[in-house]
């Protein structure tokens, strides 16, 4: 915290000790930041007003880049270095990225791990960095409101967002500088600010149509805990795909030939979406586009021509909705309420066609492009620890199974579709030939049978294992997907107790030294602003570590410690407290580490305690 | 020498439980401060879970240190997993019986109930004739609504032959029935969700 706050007029300065956290929809087409201020959450606007920034960069010769507005008024102008709906690319590989369709106005290049990257005039750029730089935008936006450095964001993801698409957008929040709490589902965001825990308990569908992903989540919502039934969707379904398919039309109209240049492709897609964005209100739109022989071509888009080209887009997502009923173990009937999130939900036809398939009124209340970041925000302030009494809970669950590949390309399945988070599971191998030493295991995500049809997450290499016959060997293999959804896998061999070494290469993802040095390259000062950086995070988490401490220790130290116990304890405390002091982030880190090792059976102790306590209140008996 | 791909694997079906560290041996009974029996109020136990969840998840502990964020997640995990089998009636049946000390081993099967097998084949082979009727979405609905009545009957005689007498064989008998149950259940599924994808 800094010592000064500056307050806008009119409003009551943070209290004293109140963390700023901010919400943040990285979206496909637009993204959000938004913030809770004296108890109400609400997006914040630009210096002209604006809430919604258009999810665009572009980059420039000079090495420098704009993102926004300015960077869309470029777009026809200047497609190849102007990067529109990069959510698309996140977490894929460059086959992937080739296969989303021909109309991709932009030159990809693979990195050598295969990750695509985009050919700009400020160089190549992955989707990740792309994604760092709109994030950047939106920090930079949110501190110069709110007058102090955030503390922490919450970022909100497409619940069907898998393992490496969840990765890529954590390292975006890392890359822009954030210290991301929590990656949020989207529909679980929308459930929150529509406050529906304030109203009565039951059970609520999300139908969010984006840009380019669709949603469908369950949740049970019971005495302030938010559950996550079912989830099911599609990452590669959006309004760009209805931009499309009306862009489609106008060139068959307009006897524009197949594969037109980048520039047309583009004026094409502007025209179409302004026309569908017309259409919400109107029953037709005239539509002009300047064609590439100079002349001009005009014609009339009514509604009812709109809603055929979009009508089988739409089903599409009527497919996943089943599903999630099905997982969920539910009618259409015992649902409360169905939320609309999304802009694409402003599509009448998208209303009209989900309206039938849940045989209710969807609720389309709050602001559908705004109501994400602003859910977001809420948690945010909560994880902060801005609310200490707060009650809300949010458990989400897997939205893909987590396999592994075993004989013959087949998938196992470790940990299935909808476990609640966070979850763990483990499984065991064994050798195939006498004298094996090493093994490599293939982790992929998905329902299907074949390891060809999932997606391939990690690859990761078991060594140095004693050498025994076939199939004496045991190894187990753990996977614990955190409440983020994200994956981490150990692997033992059990018989010998060696504990073998695993090396973990994300498929499409950025190595650790990677964000690193892509970290140090965004600096303008690199060396000293590095350290400067390094030592300033040490001393926030050691700020953090010895906070929690001292407030336990008041708390209970007697009863959990003895004397000797927390003696120790206090001493590694003092010892950190001197060094936080000094300019040595590594000794810092060492003191930390020291006193997390000495306090560990106090953290232990404490937590089963509390556990015993949720729990004294049901007596065995109480329900016979 | 090495092993190239996983593909080179052989796949033992064995799955056990997560590995946690020693401060979370408390069985899910225990852990739930329920009695150790197959009756669970399905209801209590719902406001049971949330409450742990509560104390022990993560979202408590963003701003703790590593080690205490680490030890909620184990928990959370823990209680997740609980819940899971708790919840189930097949699962919570079969982890009673492997407290009680006769674990079922996934490739166990009943061979001596002939009238059982039989019955099997002949609900199988009437999911089998589904597509061919008249209305595949009716037929499948009724042959659901059976094979559903008959997942219950079972379980209520679990009730009865875990809770009321220790008829352990009985027991073991009946769990066994309810996996067939639930791997033709799943299989019920399954035609439905493709009977109902070829409807779009």
């Amino acid at each position: 915290m800094a010592l000064l706050q500056i307050s806008e007029p009119g409003e009551a300065t943070a209290p004293h000790g109140h963390r700023l956290a901010a919400g943040i929809d990285l979206g496909t087409t637009h993204s959000l930041v938004a913030s809770v201020r004296s108890g109400v959450a609400a997006t914040l606007p630009d210096g002209e007003g604006r809430h919604l920034l258009h999810s665009v960069v572009r980059y420039l010769e000079t090495g420098e880049h704009q993102v926004g507005a300015t960077a869309l008024r470029q777009a026809a102008s200047d497609p190849l270095n102007t990067i529109i709906s990069v959510k698309r690319f996140m977490g894929r590989g460059v086959e992937d990225v080739k296969s989303l369709g021909s109309v991709l106005p932009y030159e990809f290049v693979a990195s050598e791990s295969g990750m695509p990257l985009i050919r700009t005039a400020a160089g190549d750029r992955s989707p990740v960095q792309v994604s760092a730089d709109i994030l950047a935008e939106l920090r930079q936006r949110a501190e110069q409101t709110l007058g102090d450095e955030l503390t922490g964001v919450v970022i909100t993801v497409p619940a069907y967002f898998d393992d490496a698409q969840r990765q890529a957008t954590r390292d975006a929040g890392r890359l822009a500088g954030l210290n991301v709490l929590r990656l949020l589902n989207e529909p679980t965001a929308a459930a929150v600010a529509y406050g529906l825990d304030r109203g009565s308990d039951g059970i609520i569908a999300v139908y969010d149509l984006g840009g380019g992903t669709f949603d469908i989540s369950i949740l049970r919502l019971s005495q302030g805990v938010f559950e996550v039934m079912a989830t099911a969707g599609d990452t590669a379904l959006g309004g760009d795909d209805m931009d499309r398919a009306i862009a489609a039309w106008v060139m068959q109209q307009a006897g524009v030939a197949d594969d037109p240049a980048h520039a047309m492709q583009r004026r094409l897609l502007l025209a179409a979406c302004a026309a569908k964005e017309s259409l919400t209100d109107g029953d037709q739109v005239e539509l002009a586009v300047a064609l590439e022989n100079g002349t001009q071509w005009q014609g009339t888009l009514t509604r009812k021509t709109m809603d055929e080209l979009i009508e089988s887009l739409v089903r599409k997502t009527l497919g996943p909705c089943r599903r999630a009923l099905r997982d969920a173990d539910l009618n259409a009937a015992d649902l409360r309420e169905v939320v609309m999130v999304g802009g694409s939900t402003r599509v009448l036809k998208v209303r009209t066609l989900v309206g039938e398939f849940f045989g209710r009124r969807p609720l389309v209340d709050i602001d559908p492009d705004r109501v994400v970041a602003i859910g977001a925000a809420i948690q945010a302030d909560i994880l902060a620890g801005n609310k200490p009494e707060e009650s809300m809970l949010l458990l989400d669950v897997i939205p893909l199974s987590l396999g592994v590949e075993t004989m013959g390309g087949l998938t196992e399945k470790i940990i299935p579709r909808n476990t609640t988070l966070p979850a763990s599971r483990a499984q065991e191998f064994t050798t195939y030939k006498d004298g094996q030493t090493a093994m490599a295991l293939h982790v992929v995500q998905g329902e299907r049978e074949l390891v060809e049809d999932c997606r391939s997450l990690a690859r990761f290499e078991l060594r140095d294992m004693p050498p025994m016959t076939a199939g004496a060997a045991r190894i187990r293999v753990t996977y614990q997907v955190d409440a983020d959804g994200l994956l981490s896998v150990t692997a033992e061999e059990q018989t010998s107790g060696v504990q073998a070494h695993i090396e973990v290469k994300p498929s499409y993802g950025l190595s650790d030294n990677e964000i690193e040095s892509m970290l140090r390259d965004s600096m303008d000062h690199a060396e000293d602003d590095v350290k400067a950086r390094r030592l300033r995070e040490q001393q926030v988490q050691a700020d953090r570590v010895l906070e929690a401490l001292q407030a336990a220790l008041q708390q209970d130290a007697d009863s959990f410690l003895s004397s000797e116990e927390r003696n120790a304890i206090e001493q590694a405390a003092a010892k950190l407290a001197v060094l936080r002091n000094g300019n040595n982030a590594r000794e810092i880190k060492v003191a930390i580490e020291k006193l997390e090792s000495v306090s560990e059976v106090y953290v232990d102790r404490r937590m089963n305690a509390n556990i015993r306590e949720a729990m004294a209140g049901h007596t065995v008996d109480e329900f016979k | 020498m090495h092993a190239g791909a996983a593909k080179a694997l052989t796949f033992r079906d064995v799955l056990i439980h997560p590995s946690l560290p020693p401060n979370l041996t408390q069985n899910y009974f225990e852990l739930f401060s329920l009695p150790q029996q197959y009756a669970v109020e399905r209801s209590d136990l719902d406001v049971r879970y949330r409450k742990l969840q509560h104390t022990v998840h993560p979202d408590r502990f963003v701003t703790a240190g590593d080690q205490e964020r680490r030890v909620s997640m184990q928990q959370a995990t823990h209680i997740n997993e609980a819940y899971q089998v708790l919840k189930d009636p097949l699962r919570r049946g079969r982890y009673l019986l492997e407290l009680r000390g006769h674990a079922i081993e996934d490739q166990q099967t009943t061979h001596q109930d002939a009238e059982f097998l039989m019955q099997q084949i002949e609900l199988r082979e009437a999911l089998g004739d589904i597509r061919r009727q008249d209305d595949p979405l009716q037929a499948l609905d009724r042959l659901a609504r059976e094979v559903q009545a008959q997942y219950r009957a079972l379980e209520s005689a679990l009730a009865q032959a875990l809770d009321a007498g220790e008829e352990t064989e009985q027991a073991v008998s009946l769990v066994l029935k309810m996996q067939y149950f639930m791997r033709l259940q799943s299989e019920v599924q399954e035609l439905e969700a493709d009977l109902e994808d070829e409807l779009d």
